[in-house]
């Protein structure tokens, strides 16, 4: 009963995460500019993080917590990286 | 502990934070999509990492600390890991829309609430996108 009822509540914020989701990905594909899209690429991967971090509770599995703490690492050295081509790439043109 | 016999409190507890935060994000990706400019839009997106993460954390901390009857802090790593880098990244794009906004225009005012064009008549300057 109660493992239930914290299953679909779980389910519910993994549905309000998809749809944050949903939203950043509208911002990506229309985005006017290069850094709009690159800011909801960086709030995509942390939304990810975390519907990760909902799923390992879903199982009870510790397993997945390990894959949200790699895609954090990873997300910031990529959202550095796209922030700095911004950069230098502008001054050698 | 199995599954099958969590107490009430822990069930409502853990799921009325996960839901908070899920709620919080997308409270701050709206205002991701629905904000008008980019310097503007760059405040949104920080409602997910510190009180979205915050409070989804908190939720898996009190969930595996009863279910595993030992103190489990390692959500803390993610926590801090998070909130450390984000203002950094932010920063960083900041600089380099602005660095990108002004070798557009160099004479225009930079006016945070119109879109950047160029108030020099005649004088032809292309967009980058």
């Amino acid at each position: 009963m109660s493992a239930d009822l914290l299953f679909w509540m779980l389910t519910i914020a993994q549905i309000l995460l998809a749809l944050a989701m949903a939203a950043t990905a509208y911002r990506i594909i229309r985005g006017p500019r290069a850094q709009d899209r690159i800011l909801s690429l960086d709030a995509l991967y942390v939304n990810a993080m975390l519907v990760l971090v909902l799923f390992g509770m879903k199982t009870g599995t510790t397993t997945y917590f390990e894959i949200a703490l790699i895609i954090g690492l990873l997300g910031f050295v990529g959202t550095v990286a796209l922030a700095k081509f911004l950069m230098r790439g502008e001054v050698i043109e | 502990m199995s599954l099958s016999e969590l107490p009430l409190w822990l069930v409502l507890a853990v799921g009325i934070f996960a839901i908070l935060g899920a709620l919080l994000t997308l409270v701050g990706t709206i205002g991701l999509v629905r904000l008008n400019n980019f310097y503007e839009r760059v405040h949104a997106p920080t409602l997910g990492t510190s009180l979205g993460s915050g409070f989804i954390l908190l939720a898996s901390i009190l969930y595996f600390s009863v279910t595993a009857q030992r103190p489990s802090v390692h959500e803390v790593l993610i926590f801090i890991f998070v909130s450390v880098t984000t203002p950094v990244t932010l920063m960083l794009l900041a600089r380099a829309a602005l660095y990108r906004d002004r070798m557009e225009s160099p004479n225009a005012r930079l006016d945070p609430d119109a879109d950047i064009k160029s108030e020099i008549p005649g004088l032809e300057i292309r967009e980058i996108r």
